[in-house]
């Protein structure tokens, strides 16, 4: 009795302590945007109310974001921006992977240099003179400035995730399907894609789950409401002058964090293997 | 095949030239498929590096031709009281966070590796913080740490462990720096934390078998078996999580946009400050720039220090 007490002591001081310390830490932000957003305001700015659970629950917030902001536009280009830059850093990284995981060539050497400098050189070193690239191509304040940049964050760990991924195909299928008169192209799109659709998944997730959070580049490429993204636009839209409307904030930025929860939970498996195998930045 | 065609092909020892051929020999089909996305690197990462190189050496304000000042504004950033506290403050963010980030992430680690019930729903609602959109859970963090409505405070004055109006948490420069801190944990410790259990269950049972028949206690396995073998991932993670933390932009420009009194700019703030705030590109390329070195000897100083064995 006393020996089956001590294990249980033990267990919860070792396992269900900690974890449950963790767990409240990592929701409570979002239980709070939660609370706050079904908040009126009346109740949100009375410090005499105990502000952990609502009192009288509206939906104000949501409605009055929805119809007095862009915010559905915001929605509606990060969606757009991230399928996008998602979609030209899956191309182009499998271009990059095949070939080095695959091929030996001269120069292989160079290339898995060159994309492992790319993966490790931070955005706050290039948006000065991105911002004036961009200016000069004529590009400010439009999603084309964001779609071609982005995807310089989005290849290097595309590349890096599928060049795993090609390499678990055995090589004996592509020695047989050479034999068997396909060109390298043939082999490529006929074989070695369609086993590593997993990979794709993985880099996909990570790439589309990357490119909603982008803010840097959004926030100064895109200057005008019409182009914003939601992260950018909660910012610089919901906060006027130094007026906070927190309700409103509060139900954008949960509103903004539900389709990539979503996306994730569905491949939280996939997800969770891109995150090991690459180590995404983070 | 024709006759004519054998024919050539016997004629001379080279065959004749065949596009599909050439196409097919492995150097020419791996730079045909490798060379749209590195040049597309090139001119969106490589040029605009080296122009920024450039950039940094002009006078440039933002609306007018640069002209060239050689140094100056590396001189101007060397004789600015701001710019070393910039330098200060992201190295005390950048250490505090790594640190507490590092240990709570392998204690989360060790914690998930035991067995329990809804450990993949408990591991999916840890990640959360790391993959919502960093801006978004960033402005909770802002409501929770607000100067009069702070929920944090409200608990400490319900509990009676502080006066009102309690503490200030992003107008008080230190407190300010340690809350930045804690938010910058609280969204980067689940990759650590996730990361580092998938390292830890790749360990064989059987090697802490052997170090518990050889006498090991729990320390001595986590000493000797868990920590060297957990050190790869380690270092992998750290590194990711040092150059990311350093130059981190998006939490401390939505939290203190580097105040109270510059006692939260980083060198991605302050940069930032000066290049779009105060239209000097050159200026704030020049400080961009400075990351450079201090990057790189810090990811040298972890290489050496956490270098994965080769064997």
């Amino acid at each position: 009795m006393t020996v089956e007490r001590r294990g249980f002591h033990i267990r919860f001081l070792k396992l269900w302590l900690p974890l449950g310390v963790s767990v409240i830490f990592a929701l409570f932000p979002f239980y709070w945007m939660a609370i706050t957003s079904l908040k009126t305001n009346q109740e949100l700015y009375n410090r005499k109310i105990m502000p952990l659970v609502v009192h009288n629950p509206t939906l104000k917030n949501y409605v009055d974001l929805i119809t007095e902001t862009s915010f559905l536009e915001w929605t509606w280009n990060t969606f757009i921006v991230a399928v996008l830059s998602t979609a030209i850093s899956l191309i182009f990284g499998a271009m990059l992977a095949y070939p080095l995981a695959r091929i030996r060539f001269a120069g292989a050497a160079l290339v898995s240099f060159a994309i492992a400098a790319t993966y490790l050189v931070p955005q706050p070193l290039l948006f000065v003179p991105l911002a004036d690239l961009i200016n000069k191509l004529g590009l400010g304040d439009t999603l084309t400035s964001v779609i071609l940049t982005y995807p310089t964050l989005l290849i290097p760990f595309c590349a890096w995730l599928l060049l795993g991924y090609f390499r678990t195909v055995p090589s004996e299928l592509e020695d047989a399907a050479r034999i068997d008169g396909a060109s390298r192209l043939q082999t490529l799109t006929k074989i070695v894609l369609p086993l590593c659709g997993p990979g794709f998944i993985s880099a996909g997730i990570f790439a589309f789950t990357l490119a909603q959070n982008e803010f840097l580049y959004a926030l100064i490429f895109l200057t005008k409401t019409e182009v914003r993204t939601v992260p950018v636009g909660a910012v610089a839209e919901l906060v006027r002058g130094d007026v906070f409307y927190w309700g409103q904030l509060m139900a954008a930025a949960l509103l903004g964090s539900i389709p990539v929860a979503i996306i994730y939970s569905f491949f939280v498996e996939h997800y969770v293997a891109g995150l090991t195998a690459g180590s995404v930045k983070g | 095949m024709t006759a004519e065609s054998l024919a050539s092909a016997a004629a001379h020892p080279r065959p004749a030239f065949s596009l599909g051929r050439w196409l097919e020999r492995p150097g020419v089909f791996a730079w045909l498929m490798v060379t749209p996305p590195v040049l597309f690197l090139l001119a969106l990462v490589g040029y605009p590096f080296f122009y920024g190189i450039w950039l940094s050496l002009l006078n440039r304000p933002v609306a007018a031709e640069g002209t060239f000042v050689g140094l100056d504004n590396y001189i101007n950033a060397w004789n600015d009281p701001v710019f070393w506290q910039v330098v200060l403050n992201t190295f005390v963010y950048t250490a505090a966070a790594t640190l507490l980030k590092m240990a709570g992430g392998l204690g989360l680690a060790l914690v998930m590796n035991q067995n329990f019930p809804f450990k993949n729903l408990t591991r999916a609602l840890l990640l959360l913080p790391f993959i919502v959109p960093t801006v978004l859970s960033t402005i909770a963090w802002q409501w929770i740490l607000d100067p009069a409505f702070s929920v944090v405070n409200w608990t400490l004055i319900a509990t009676g462990l502080v006066e009102q109006p309690g503490p200030s948490w992003l107008g008080n420069p230190h407190l300010a720096m340690a809350s930045l801190i804690v938010v910058n944990v609280w969204r980067g410790l689940p990759f650590y934390a996730i990361t580092l259990l998938a390292g830890l269950q790749t360990i064989s049972p059987e090697l802490y078998e052997a170090a518990t028949i050889d006498g090991a206690g729990t320390w001595g396995r986590f000493r000797y078996v868990t920590l060297p073998l957990l050190k790869p991932v380690i270092f992998i993670v750290t590194m990711f999580s040092v150059i990311f933390t350093f130059a981190d932009f998006q939490l401390i420009y939505v939290l203190t946009k580097g105040g109270p009194a510059n006692a939260t700019h980083v060198f991605a703030t302050y940069a930032f400050d000066i290049a779009m705030g105060g239209g000097q590109f050159g200026q704030g390329a020049a400080i961009a720039l400075t990351m450079v070195p201090p990057l790189a000897l810090l990811i040298l100083a972890m290489a050496l220090y956490l270098k994965p064995s080769k064997t």
